[in-house]
């Protein structure tokens, strides 16, 4: 974990942790906007969304750039390969323990059911 | 019902889903093929849990387990990898049987993480839901306390290798 820049992870993850930011990155995810039509199309003010934006800014997740009166936000050109990978490595260890678990019930189910049989004679 | 091997596993994996829920908070969920009382017995019987809470291909080898399944009951892993030992406990704060657990890690430095673990059945599966709140952002981040063991950094190599090698015995 210690590879991990923990500033950056922070960032990151605090700013993936509402949805309208979000949603926004889903949006760019399909084609640049400018912070205008990000706001009509979540529905909140100016002010709003340029606050999200600026977030997701900060965390390296989005760029911005301002051509005459107008900023058009785009992805970031940090990627969220770590932190998928953080959680990947989470999700493996759960699956194993999982895949295990399933073998013990599915043998206990088995017991349950000869016990059953047994009884029933 | 099912006429494969024993030696087999189910054949249809399940699949297992983590969400970072907040900056302290993660979730894991998992649907197993057997009613919530099975379940349940596999998450609070030691002779079962200890089959499968570590898994095997992770390198390590479980020593002891003790748990004391009851409100204010302690629990007590022993690990060894390698040349270290390593102790996981905590005490379980609520056992709602075929339902819920609820139980802490006290062996991290930062604080208590506290797991709840929801069993919900539902036409013979159960739907397994396991959230971990750590007690901070850092403890989350760095892994440290709970869920994932604190030589967490031993264990990278062979997570690694995990993934290349799914089938292992």
């Amino acid at each position: 974990m210690a590879q991990y820049s923990q500033t950056h992870f922070d960032a990151s993850f605090g700013a993936l942790s509402d949805a309208t930011r979000r949603g926004v990155l889903e949006q760019l995810g399909r084609a640049d906007a400018s912070i205008t039509a990000l706001a009509e199309r979540f529905h909140m003010t100016l002010t709003g969304m340029k606050k999200h934006v600026g977030v997701l800014e900060q965390a390296g997740l989005v760029s911005t750039e301002k051509v005459g009166r107008v900023r058009t936000c785009k992805l970031g050109l940090r990627g969220l390969e770590e932190e998928a990978a953080w959680i990947e490595r989470y999700r493996q260890l759960w699956a194993a323990r999982f895949d295990e678990l399933d073998i013990v019930v599915e043998e206990f189910k088995r017991k349950e059911k000869a016990n059953g049989r047994k009884k029933r004679k | 019902m099912d006429v494969r091997r024993e030696s087999e596993a189910t054949p249809t994996k399940n699949r297992t889903g983590v969400e970072r829920k907040s900056e302290r908070e993660l979730v894991v969920t998992r649907t197993v093929n057997a009613p919530a009382r099975l379940v349940f017995e596999a998450w609070t019987k030691a002779e079962l849990f200890r089959r499968w809470w570590v898994p095997k291909s992770y390198g390590l080898t479980l020593l002891s387990c003790e748990m004391d399944v009851r409100v204010g009951g302690q629990y007590r892993l022993v690990f060894r990898h390698e040349d270290s030992t390593m102790e996981f406990f905590g005490t379980y704060l609520e056992v709602t049987p075929h339902s819920r657990l609820v139980w802490t890690n006290e062996e991290g430095d930062n604080g208590k993480t506290v797991t709840t673990v929801t069993f919900d059945e539902n036409a013979g599966k159960t739907l397994l839901v396991v959230h971990d709140r750590y007690p901070s952002k850092e403890a989350l981040d760095s892994g440290s306390t709970g869920a994932m063991p604190e030589a967490l950094d031993q264990l990278d190599e062979l997570l690694a290798s995990l993934g290349s090698s799914s089938v292992t015995k």
